[in-house]
């Protein structure tokens, strides 16, 4: 054996300390993650609500047009792209970057970016992307406000035409081990006009259906947005928990095979202390 | 017999119940809604919101948001609700001196319209906070 039994010794201690961290990393996420997916359920009716009367409201009058949902020529886009403040949750980030790089490393010059989270706004920063806005700090539990301050800033950006369409990256969180990052069309958002069907109720509108649908679209796209933010918030938890479940059991891993060299190296001392004091003793007949 | 009510928040599901009778204020006047109401969508102001049922009443502040009658239910969407109990009277308290002063002394920049807003809402959730000793012995008799 060639490394000493107090080598082997050390090795083990500084991994037994490295898996305490992942263990209570691991503990700590999976109540964040618990308390995520509760807020999730919670906002959900919220969502759900307000998607069913705008279609509703665009079922009365198809016709309606409204300049957040009719297409322009695109020369300008923005991302929001929504990632942690933090790291060590496995491929959460960097998939979630990926994502939205592939679509924009190619038009460069044309694209805004709104990064939500330290870790998408370090990335393409550096990077020499267009940052139009950054939130940080709130990820981990975002308040329906935060998507308002995001949502008032992309629809104003919008409106001035600075901006012809707005993406969305997030990850979709679908079960606590498997998340999926998703590429959302925000404005102009027309796919809600599909779909759109069943006719008979008549609905009134006050003032004006016009006037509805001006303060139910911008409505809406604040919900997406708030939507995005909780899926992603509990889609980190999901991740972190997930990677550092895994780190813990490489932990124990590499203890158990250490501790089996320990053990041997620590024969083989033994051994060769035995067989040198028989040696010792068979000299001296 | 009521009409079902539900009222939701972007956090949580207010409310969720048959009522008899429910009052709001829209942006073009106060609006009772009964059941069998013809289906309506309008967008709310700053108000109350006054639930009835069997000659029982409950009121809850609300921040903005819109109503939406359909022939099933009459459901409320809002950015924010709260029972009187729930309100934190010295935080509104605080919003509302700061929101005057703050028309009071116009600095440069300043967002009238936000700030007016903003002012609406504190008076709103003070003054649903004092109804609530009135209404709690009403409700719960």
């Amino acid at each position: 054996m060639a490394e000493s039994t107090r080598d082997i010794k050390r090795r083990i201690r500084g991994i037994s300390n490295t898996k305490q961290i992942t263990k209570a990393m691991e503990l700590v996420s999976s109540a964040k993650l618990r308390k995520a997916r509760e807020k999730m359920a919670k906002s959900r009716p919220y969502y759900n609500t307000i998607y069913d009367n705008i279609k509703q409201v665009l079922n009365e009058t198809g016709s309606l047009g409204h300049p957040y949902l009719d297409t322009r020529d695109v020369e300008n886009s923005l991302y929001i792209v929504i990632t942690a403040d933090r790291g060590l949750a496995g491929g959460f980030n960097s998939n979630v970057i990926r994502k939205a790089e592939e679509d924009i490393r190619d038009k460069k010059d044309n694209t805004y970016l709104i990064t939500v989270g330290l870790k998408g706004r370090e990335y393409f920063k550096r990077r020499g992307y267009n940052i139009a806005g950054e939130f940080i700090g709130m990820t981990e539990e975002p308040n329906f406000s935060h998507a308002k301050d995001i949502g008032e800033m992309v629809m104003d950006m919008f409106e001035k035409k600075e901006i012809d369409e707005v993406y969305i990256v997030y990850t979709e969180f679908i079960t606590t081990i498997s998340q999926q990052v998703k590429k959302l069309k925000l404005l102009p958002s027309e796919d809600i006009r599909e779909g759109v069907s069943q006719k008979g109720t008549v609905i009134e509108f006050e003032p004006s259906p016009e006037e509805v649908l001006d303060y139910l679209i911008p409505k809406y796209i604040e919900s997406v947005i708030y939507g995005a933010l909780i899926e992603s918030s509990s889609s980190q938890q999901g991740a972190r928990r997930t990677a550092m479940e895994s780190a813990t059991d490489n932990a124990e891993e590499m203890i158990e095979e250490l501790q089996l060299s320990y053990n041997r190296a620590r024969q083989a001392a033994i051994t060769a202390e035995i067989s040198e004091i028989v040696s010792g003793a068979e000299a001296l007949k | 017999m009521g009409f079902m009510l539900k009222i939701v928040t972007p956090d949580r599901e207010f409310f969720s119940e048959e009522v008899d009778r429910v009052i709001v204020r829209g942006v073009e006047g106060d609006l009772a809604v009964l059941k069998n109401r013809a289906p309506i969508v309008t967008p709310l102001a700053i108000g109350k919101i006054r639930i009835l049922k069997d000659d029982k009443e409950r009121i809850a502040a609300a921040v903005d948001g819109y109503i939406s009658v359909t022939k099933d239910e009459t459901t409320i969407i809002t950015d924010a609700a709260e029972w009187p109990e729930e309100i934190d009277v010295k935080r509104a308290e605080e919003a509302k001196l700061r929101a005057e002063k703050r028309l009071k002394e116009r600095p440069e920049g300043l967002d009238i319209a936000r700030a007016e807003l903003a002012l609406k809402r504190a008076l709103n959730r003070l003054e649903v906070a004092n109804l609530k000793k009135f209404d709690d012995e009403k409700f719960n008799q």
